[in-house]
């Protein structure tokens, strides 16, 4: 731990940077924020005043251990326990949060809003960034990291399913839309599955034929790349004309829902933004493929057909993969905007809590949109490595 | 010829077009009115297009002029030896920062600081540091280690390094950084007419609400072309920074 | 011109230079000779501090190294290596006028300075000033590298394996070229290399080098005809070690007086190997020599080969 010279050696400055933010937020802001009623605007609470003895007392505790840590020499045990302290730290103030709420609504009036402060977020945040500091210093492979990821997630869950977070505003707004909730979170991923494979079905056999054809890869990139600049408001503002007037023209259409607002625009403009990346990956996939090991699979008499599925297409998958990645996540993205043209999901929340100015409304659509596209980008990352390592053996 | 080159560029005729329509709305009021029979005024007429064309300008210039300089600071920070140990986990909070919903960072920044231009900005800001601090890091690791030696191995101060030869190597990367940002920023700052700002997304809005359709044609047709036209400043602003 | 004291650097304990010590004169070409990993590249740039001393002193015109500022330090020395490293946005007189830029000469003497190394390296300074670097072959920029070193007139040259990396053709002008620019200016080289060929060819001193220590130092011919062991033997090689010594050895060491033989003559700086080279096309068992003027000076012989 010192040096030769008996000064103090700072190990690890990410982990100190981290833990020294912490305890500053801690100390500064508020843990929670109490407000008697929604119109009124929340009173900073501090750690030490809202959570437990025992609770606080716990997280400064980690906090102490973790910000030792980053003066120890750098090695597998003190990594994984780096690893380990942080998920704890993360479960405990997410714990800390929810009971310190459960604790001040007792025998408050109901319309008592108690909801999270930033000391919370930064001291959440700090957690989380250094579970990850530790996994990039072990070098973890995806399947360590999708193991941990699983273990903090069921955490929550298990956090969750006691109640313990039911007495914050956030959980109180999503208890009184249990329904709706379920209805837009179900309406979002459609809206991304649906795009995200019209856009693969439509946009891989284009990535092939611009791979073959340079003639035609030029003026089809250029058309996609300028809609990919277009905003996404603007996109589904241009849509409704001609589908409302597509509508008006196909009375059928109109019959299962295609109209100008809704759906319609919103699966059209997020395949359209789909195409970009799904195209351009495959045509890129496809032409990084060894010249060499096609003519091998040519000389050895194997059909166009054969080559293509079984050398190109396995070859290119990788590329094609993180091409899904990109997709997947932008489609969240804009889904969430999706909301304003009436195509449901998330996103509802979201604008319809701007207008009210109810912040846990809000939030209640923001931070799901958040932890989804998180997840998705965390998960296809892990399949995309695995695959890669299947395909190297 | 170069004049005639000048005259051909998709640039101008793009930028001309986008003007025409920006304050000559008014003249399309006959068509429009056809189209729509039913809406009155049949043209966005609560502030003028340019106005709103300026205010989003400034928003994105303003957001964007900070984000590159602040990201451009930090990637070079993260690349000398006093921030390398902090490479990884800036790299890694620019990853994951970006997979973020823009609408959602944004609705998240007004509990905060309030409706209007100020989160707006807020989130413009935190959303375009991203690129720009993936690109610029890039950018500079890529300078190739023989030019960095010799560099240094001539005498050539670290201050004298930076600004003569890794910054004007890393540039080409930067700028594209600095475009992707500024694109996700006009998109951005579109839907921060919902939380108050003053912007092209103004009259989308209000359309939609008020089921005022022409009102969302009109900023929308507009908004789209500014976006065009600053892409294809930017691609024309690449091809200048390249080595002839 | 350069005192190495005792010099030690280690990583990770182990050490890379091991209690060197050289000392080289003005006007000496020096090659450090070694394979990889015998810590030749590290001496070179520990002399600039490019890599810090752990112990001893390296002392350049009677200073020591580390109480000069290291940017004035490398400002005075020329150094030059083998991934070349031009700055590729910047024109090839932008490149070599970087030090004497840095050192604040005056704009008409940058442009005198940068035609005249130019043509020294027989570069045409109308067509190759305004190039840029992924314009030229691989060994005009090599060229231009080497220009550069010696842009600011540096008393000392550092060289770095420059001329791995290049062809075996353009490699031999290079090395013909630096040994000419070395007798006309006659400025100190320190030049490092796993060619032993290289060495023998271009050095007045080598210095060959095992873990981190020297384990001798002669002239070219000393290593040859007197290896100090086996390491020695096995380096410069047990076979073809006639050859190398007829390359080392010149005209001028056995000159005799003869009466004018037929063909073309040679000169007095050609090597013992060239001699046995013409005499074997042509032929013949004596060769006549001439001086740059074309005046008889005398003859070689065969047999004065083998002497």
């Amino acid at each position: 731990m010192t040096s030769a010279r008996g000064r103090i050696d700072i190990h690890n400055r990410v982990l100190l940077t981290l833990a020294a933010g912490g305890t500053v937020a801690a100390a500064v802001a508020g843990f929670v924020s109490y407000a008697p009623n929604r119109l009124l605007s929340g009173q900073p609470i501090a750690l030490w005043e809202a959570a437990s003895g025992r609770a606080a007392a716990g997280i400064g505790l980690l906090a102490a251990m973790l910000l030792a840590a980053a003066f120890i020499s750098p090695g597998k045990m003190l990594h994984n326990a780096q690893a380990a302290l942080a998920a704890a730290l993360l479960l405990l103030v997410l714990a800390a949060a929810g009971q310190a709420a459960s604790a001040m609504s007792l025998g408050a009036k109901p319309a008592v809003r108690i909801s999270l402060g930033s000391a919370f977020w930064t001291l959440a945040a700090c957690a989380a960034l250094a579970i990850v500091d530790a996994l990039q210093r072990l070098g973890a492979g995806a399947v360590a990291r999708l193991l941990t990821a699983g273990a903090i997630v069921a955490g929550v869950v298990a956090l969750a399913v006691a109640g313990i977070f039911d007495a914050l505003s956030i959980a109180r707004e999503y208890a009184s839309r249990r329904l709706l909730f379920a209805d837009a979170l179900t309406r979002h991923m459609a809206l991304v599955a649906g795009s995200v494979g019209l856009a693969v079905v439509i946009g891989f056999p284009l990535g092939v034929a611009a791979a073959r054809s340079p003639r035609l890869e030029n003026p089809l990139f250029a058309a996609l790349n300028l809609l990919q600049t277009i905003p996404s408001i603007a996109l589904f503002g241009l849509l409704i004309v001609p589908l409302s007037g597509l509508a008006a023209a196909v009375p059928q259409l109109a019959a299962i829902g295609v109209g100008g607002i809704g759906v319609a625009p919103a699966i059209i403009a997020l395949v359209l933004y789909a195409l970009l990346p799904v195209v351009r990956n495959t045509a890129v996939g496809l032409a990084g493929v060894d010249g060499a090991v096609i003519e091998a699979g040519r000389g050895m008499g194997l059909t166009s057909r054969q080559i293509f599925r079984q050398v190109e297409l396995p070859l290119a998958l990788p590329v094609l993969f993180a091409g899904l990645r990109i997709v997947t996540v932008q489609a969240i993205g804009l889904a969430v905007v999706a909301a304003l043209i009436g195509a449901g999901g998330l996103g509802t929340f979201v604008f319809e809590g701007l207008g009210q100015y109810a912040v846990d409304l809000v939030l209640l659509g923001a931070l799901p949109a958040i932890f989804l596209a998180l997840a998705a980008d965390f998960i296809l990352q892990t399949l995309s490595a695995v695959l890669r390592r299947h395909l190297a053996q | 010829m170069p004049g005639r080159r000048f005259l051909a560029s998709p640039v101008l005729w793009v930028g001309l077009f986008f003007a025409a329509l920006m304050l000559r709305m008014d003249a399309l009021q006959p068509l429009l009115q056809r189209a729509f029979p039913g809406v009155q005024p049949v043209v966005y007429n609560r502030d003028s297009f340019f106005t709103l064309f300026l205010s989003q300008l400034g928003l994105v210039a303003a957001a964007s002029l900070g984000a590159s300089l602040v990201g451009v600071a930090l990637a070079i920070f993260v690349t000398r030896p006093a921030g390398r140990d902090f490479r990884a986990m800036v790299n890694a909070l620019a990853t994951i920062g970006q997979t973020f919903p823009p609408a959602a960072v944004l609705a998240i920044t007004v509990p905060m600081v309030g409706f209007g231009a100020q989160p707006t900005i807020i989130a413009l800001f935190l959303y375009g540091l991203l690129p720009i601090i993936e690109n610029a890091v890039a950018g500079l690791e890529g300078v190739a280690g023989g030019v960095r030696e010799a560099a240094e191995g001539m005498g050539l101060s670290a201050w004298q390094r930076l600004r003569d030869v890794e910054l004007p190597l890393a540039a080409p990367v930067i700028l594209a950084g600095v475009r992707v940002s500024v694109t996700i920023a006009i998109g951005t700052a579109t839907i921060g007419s919902t939380v108050g700002a003053l912007t092209l997304g103004t009259p989308i809005f209000d359309g939609l609400v008020a089921n005022k359709i022409p009102f969302v044609l009109e900023g929308a047709v507009l908004v789209a072309l500014f976006a065009i036209l600053t892409d294809l400043l930017f691609a024309r602003l690449e091809g200048w920074l390249k080595v002839p | 011109m350069i005192e190495i004291d005792e010099v030690t650097k280690s990583y990770g304990g182990r050490p890379v230079v091991d209690r060197l010590s050289l000392s080289v004169g003005g006007g000496a070409f020096c090659v450090l000779l070694g394979s990889s990993g015998c810590g030749k590249s590290t001496t070179l740039r520990m002399i600039n501090r490019l890599i810090p001393i752990d112990s001893g002193v390296i002392r350049v015109g009677g200073e020591d190294v580390t109480q000069i500022p290291a940017e004035a330090l490398r400002r005075r020395i020329g150094y030059a290596i083998q991934s070349i490293g031009l700055f590729p946005h910047w024109t090839v007189e932008d490149n070599i006028a970087t030090v004497p830029r840095l050192l604040n000469w005056r704009q008409a003497r940058v442009r005198g300075r940068v035609a005249e190394l130019l043509e020294l390296f027989r570069l045409d300074p109308a067509i190759y000033r305004s190039k840029f670097p992924h314009q030229l072959s691989g060994g005009e920029q090599q060229r231009v590298g080497v220009a550069r070193a010696l842009a600011a007139d540096p008393e000392l040259l550092l060289m770095d394996e420059p001329f791995a990396a290049v062809d075996p053709i353009t490699r031999d002008a290079l090395q013909a070229e630096l040994a000419r620019i070395h007798r006309s200016t006659g400025k100190t080289i320190l030049f490092v290399t796993h060619d032993i060929e290289e060495a023998l060819r271009l050095a007045t001193v080598i210095a060959i080098m095992d873990s981190g220590r020297i384990v001798q130092l002669g002239t070219p011919i000393e290593i040859l005809e007197q290896p100090a062991n086996d390491f020695v033997r096995d380096f410069v090689g047990r076979q073809g070690l006639g050859l190398k010594l007829l390359s080392v050895r010149k005209v001028a060491d056995r000159l005799r007086c003869g009466e004018p033989a037929e063909g073309e003559p040679l000169s007095l700086d050609a090597s013992l190997s060239e001699a046995l080279s013409a005499m074997t096309a042509r032929r013949a068992d004596r060769l006549s020599v001439c001086d740059d003027e074309g005046r008889h000076l005398g003859i070689i012989a065969l047999a004065d080969l083998v002497r």
